[in-house]
Parts: C-alpha cells; structure tokens; sequence
C-alpha cells in the first residue's frame, strides 16, 4: 500500500466482509504518531485464526490463498517502529489498531485520507460508518447515520452527496491539523 | 468550521436533491438508478480502484447523472482490477475490468449515456462477493 489512507480503506473492507453493520474509524494524531483504529461488530474471530492473521497466507476468502491486507499494514507500521494490535472476539467483533511513528523517515505518506473517508460512508449504505479524528482537545465526529438522518430518504451513494461529504471531511482535517499543539 | 453548519448545508442540498429525484419518480427506487459497484478489495485499492470511484463521483456529478456509487469486496478478478460493475436500469449488470480514470470516462459517455457496449467487458455468469 502507497499510503496510510489506503490501509483504512483496506482494513475497513474486512470489517464489512466480516457482516458488521457499525464500524468506528478512529484517527488520533499525537506529536508525532498516528494511533489508527478501526473497530466493528462483526462476525469476529476465533484465537486460531487471530494467530494467523498476520500470516499473507492466510484468509478468510475463497477466491485466492492470500490475503495481503493485515501483514501489509504491520509492516508499514513495524517499519516504522510502529505496532499493530488486533483484539477480536468470534460474535462480537474485531478491533485492529495501528500506530504509526508519521516522523519516521520510513513511513509512508498518509494519502487521501479525506476522499478515503467519504468513500467508506457513501460506499457502503448499509452500514452505519462512525468517523472521528483527534487532536489534545479538537474532536470531530461524524456518523453515516447522522448525514443519512439529513437526507431523509435521498441515497447516501447519489454523486452529490459524496462530493459534499469530501469537503467537508477535507475542512474537519485542515482545522484539526491547523491548531498547534 | 462547524459540524452544525456543514449539516445545515446538507439539508439544503437534500431538498434540491429530492425535488429533481422524485421528479422523475426515482427516490423510492434506487433500481432504477444507474448502480455502479467499485470493487475494494487489497488488490483493487492497490491498482488504483480509489482513484476510479472518486473520478465516477466527481464525472457522475459534474454530468448531472443520477446514480448510487458503492463498494463492494474482490470479485475475483484480481488480474483485471480495477474492476467495477455497471447495472443501468431494467439491464442485467456488467463488470469491467481494467479500469482506470479512462476506461471510466469511456464507459460513463458510452455506457451509461448510450448503452453502446466497450472494450473491457469481463464475461461469463459471475458471482458477486455478495452472493459467495
């Protein structure tokens, strides 16, 4: 993966696969790390699978005999002295967090991480995406939830939404990373 | 900038939205919208699926076509991705492979405008992830 969004994207993808109807992507910037986490209430996963799972040969998928999404998230977060913890529980869910040290000379761009977002809400309709970034005191949150209580009825996948949801996630980030700490 | 204010601005734009959607009878039948789904999976993301739903949002928007952009998960076509699948109304759907912001771009002026069939058409009776 060229960048950190990219992981999001990825990683979020297990959560839908894994049936859950409510994921919560959480971004906590710090000096210099980025605590990301994502966390369902999937189907989760049993202690056997979760030794395996960083394992690229590994998966839950029928399609191919590999499964590249986790290993390669905790090598780019190793790579940068980082970690990656993953809790899951079969029937109650799975939650995998990832620190990245963003100053490490190894580490790779965060990317889009605005269009990323507004992707996973519009992109899945039938789940309920709850989006939030921190930095010290500044918090914002956002739920697909939320915005389709807004629309009433109007598809959250229609174009135009999508476009508004962007920029608006594009203005929370510039005003997160724009207070000093 | 406040959350309160972005929300207040989204139920302006719901009301333009709904005027034009219902006006043509579409917004308890989201069938009857162009449906595209952008296959997300690792493989996907890393050939640039990303990039083709951004770009079919912002074309879709800027040519004022009524559709519902989704994601799905690796239809198993990972050779070919990006793939995503087209359903026009009333049509059974139709997976493409190979495609990036040009592929998308023809099939959006082709396809999805005229119905003319293009070039990268993955054939044979699929299964989507959801049916596997």
């Amino acid at each position: 993966m060229k960048d950190l969004s990219m992981h999001i994207l990825d990683i979020a993808e297990n959560s839908v696969k894994a049936g859950s109807d409510r994921v919560e992507v959480e971004l906590v910037y710090t000096d210099r790390m980025l605590e990301m986490t994502i966390c369902d209430n999937g189907c989760g996963m049993d202690e056997h699978i979760l030794e395996r799972v960083t394992d690229p040969y590994a998966t839950s998928r029928t399609s191919r005999k590999v499964g590249l999404g986790l290993p390669f998230l905790k090598m780019n977060a190793e790579q940068t002295g980082g970690t990656v913890e993953i809790w899951s529980a079969p029937g109650e869910g799975t939650s995998v967090k990832a620190v990245f040290d963003t100053g490490h000379i190894d580490c790779v761009p965060e990317g889009d991480l605005s269009s990323t977002l507004a992707l996973l809400m519009t992109g899945h309709p039938a789940i309920n995406f709850v989006i939030r970034l921190k930095r010290e005191k500044d918090v914002f949150e956002i739920s697909s939830d939320e915005i389709n209580e807004v629309l009433d009825g109007v598809p959250i996948s229609h174009p135009k939404v999508g476009i508004f949801v962007r920029n608006m996630i594009i203005e929370e980030i510039k005003h997160i990373k724009s207070n000093e700490l | 900038m406040s959350k309160v204010k972005n929300l207040q601005d989204l139920k302006k734009m719901r009301d333009e939205l709904k005027g034009k959607i219902s006006l043509r009878e579409k917004s308890d039948h989201p069938e009857s919208m162009v449906q595209i789904k952008v296959s997300m999976a690792t493989c996907g993301i890393a050939s640039g699926a990303r990039d083709t739903m951004n770009y079919m949002i912002d074309e879709l928007d800027s040519q004022a076509i009524d559709a519902v952009v989704t994601q799905t998960g690796c239809m198993g076509y990972c050779y070919a991705e990006p793939t995503i699948e087209v359903t026009l109304p009333g049509e059974k759907p139709v997976v493409f492979g190979h495609v990036n912001t040009k592929k998308a771009s023809e099939i959006i002026e082709k396809y999805i405008k005229n119905g003319e069939l293009v070039d990268g058409i993955i054939p044979d009776s699929y299964e989507t992830i959801d049916g596997k």
